[in-house]
């Protein structure tokens, strides 16, 4: 199947109804699978049309309207096989009249069906596909470039994810006030991963993944419309943009990687960076201070620097500290072990390192080498940096950070 | 020179591994003197395998390779067009790899086939390949053969230090 490149504007009209529509066809069916296939069905009837006949008056409506058919023929080729079963969702078919189609703008209909596609009872895997293909309308086909695998293996991914929520009978509402937080949290949670998983340098030049974190982006926005008043959301939207605006300064001319400290500052998007740090301005002083605001001020201490040596390490390394406080994360560690170095030297940063080589999770993985490689180039000691170096490329699953930790060692090598 | 931020996230990452099957020649041999049925049902479970594999989402690739009889070693001669040889002997001398034409040495490992898959965790991948080890052999006995796992790389994940 091959898909013509659509129109921007209309692609743009798609992407923001479909959630809208969904969550209308699945209000009145109760069928969120199915609901989900003819919405995709509908979508892709518009993907045809519209760039021929014109952009409907109102295409979240026209889009419900084709679903509501689409769902009405699938009951009705259901119902031939299952009878009893489809009745009751038949009278809900009849009782939908092309009048009946709620036009009103229920943006809060985007939030509770992110809740849905980020289930806890979905692994991160499943509720990442669901929630870019649900509530992201982007295809199957995309969805599986961007993740490299197959489009079958993709599309049962995603039938099992909805077969998941099907079989779990969780309702199309939003979760009750005391556990509100919670989903929440595992919504953004989905989001951060999504954002990292384009967050990535790409192998190939057509892989698009620059695209899962402009969408990440973009639907941390509506949740950051739809609730402004939750701190680690505006924390959420603010990491993302003070990250995301390094993105080109991250790779040279070869797509080899640039650590932060050789990066071109006059790349950084100066516009993201300002939006993200008036955003986290705003956000701390409210009190309910979290990991994700934490890191995006983090982030921010680090875009505000003019240069690499004017960065303000004794504000991270405080950051850090309350970051440590929060999670047990142990990259986190890893990352406040870092943060001492700068301030009071390697050696201290090395002390540090030398207690987290009891943790498990940690023992075994090129970073604890990469961070040790690096403490101890600082500290002058150039033969054991470059053991570390290489240990820690003969560890890691990312070819261009092989690449840059060989390259490190290389480096230091030849200055033996 | 100082260091990147670093995404606290270490887990719940997609990985992907590649499953390989090897064997000797004389491995390959002995597999070429298999009863119909056991080819069977070898083929039988494989398919399986491989179908459920791809139901559960984590399928990314697999492919069977011919026998190593016909493996041909191909180099870029000077002005770039292929040197095809059967059969090969290298190692590093003087600080530099060397190649010489000769026979595949007796212990050579060849590929038989892989699977490629796209799971959360490596012990999952192990648990993947546990199941297709124990791929039936003569006799419909498990034949517990060596499932070589490797981590297929992918973009850099994080910012470096």
């Amino acid at each position: 199947v091959t898909e013509q490149p659509l129109d921007i504007s209309i692609e743009r009209l798609l992407r923001e109804s479909r959630p809208q529509a969904l969550a209308a066809v699945v209000r009145r069916f109760h069928d969120f699978a199915a609901a989900e296939d003819a919405v995709q069905e509908a979508s892709l009837a518009a993907a045809i049309q519209w760039p021929h006949e014109g952009t409907p008056a109102n295409p979240r409506a026209w889009l419900t309207q084709v679903a509501f058919r689409r769902m009405t023929d699938h009951i009705r080729s259901e119902s031939a096989r299952r009878r009893r079963e489809s009745e009751v969702a038949l009278e809900a078919a009849h009782t939908t009249g092309s009048s009946t189609i709620e036009t009103t703008p229920l943006e809060d209909d985007t939030l509770v069906l992110l809740f849905m596609c980020c289930h806890p009872a979905l692994t991160p895997a499943s509720a990442i596909a669901l929630t870019l293909r649900a509530v992201g309308g982007l295809t199957t086909a995309e969805i599986a470039r961007a993740f490299l695998v197959p489009e079958a293996t993709m599309a049962q991914r995603i039938s099992r994810a909805k077969q998941c929520i099907k079989n779990s009978g969780i309702p199309f509402q939003p979760p009750a006030a005391e556990g509100q937080s919670q989903r929440l949290r595992a919504v953004l949670h989905v989001l951060y991963l999504i954002f990292n998983e384009g967050y990535t340098s790409s192998a190939g030049p057509d892989l698009r993944r620059d695209d899962l974190s402009h969408e990440a982006m973009r639907l941390t926005r509506i949740v950051y419309r739809l609730q402004p008043n939750d701190t680690e959301v505006a924390g959420l939207l603010a990491l993302m943009l003070l990250t995301d605006a390094r993105r080109l300064a991250r790779t040279g001319a070869g797509g080899e990687l640039v650590p932060l400290a050789l990066q071109d500052r006059a790349l950084w998007d100066r516009r993201q960076i300002e939006e993200g740090v008036a955003l986290i301005s705003a956000t701390l002083p409210k009190g309910s201070v979290g990991p994700y605001q934490l890191q995006a001020a983090i982030a921010a201490v680090h875009d505000e620097a003019a240069r690499a040596e004017d960065t303000d390490w004794p504000q991270i390394l405080a950051l850090y500290e309350l970051l440590g406080r929060m999670s047990d994360n142990p990259m986190v560690r890893l990352n406040h072990a870092i943060a001492v170095a700068m301030v009071h030297g390697a050696a201290k940063g090395l002390e540090l390192l030398d207690a987290l080589k009891t943790d498990a999770r940690l023992a075994d993985h090129h970073r604890l080498d990469a961070v040790r490689a690096h403490l101890l180039e600082l500290a002058g000691d150039r033969q054991g940096a470059v053991r570390h170096y290489r240990a820690a490329a003969a560890k890691t699953g990312s070819l261009p950070e092989r690449n840059y930790l060989l390259s490190q060692a290389a480096r230091l090598s030849i200055e033996l | 020179m100082s260091l990147a931020p670093i995404q606290n996230q270490m887990e719940e990452k997609d990985m992907k591994y590649i499953l390989m099957l090897t064997g000797t020649k004389a491995e390959f041999d002995w597999y070429a003197k298999w009863s119909p049925q056991d080819y069977e049902a070898q083929a039988a479970f494989m398919h399986a395998f491989h179908e459920e594999l791809k139901n559960s989402g984590a399928l990314v690739a697999a492919e069977g390779l011919a026998f190593p009889d016909e493996a041909r070693v191909v180099r870029a001669g000077v002005d770039g067009s292929p040197i095809v040889t059967k059969g090969i002997v290298r190692g590093v001398k003087d600080g530099a790899p060397f190649v010489t034409d000769g026979v595949f040495p007796e212990s050579k490992e060849f590929l038989a086939g892989y699977t490629i898959i796209d799971v959360e965790s490596a012990e999952q991948a192990y648990k993947i390949a546990a199941r297709l080890s124990a791929a039936p052999g003569p006799g419909g006995i498990p034949g517990n053969m060596p499932v070589e796992v490797r981590q297929v790389m992918r973009g850099a994940l994080e910012e470096l230090p």
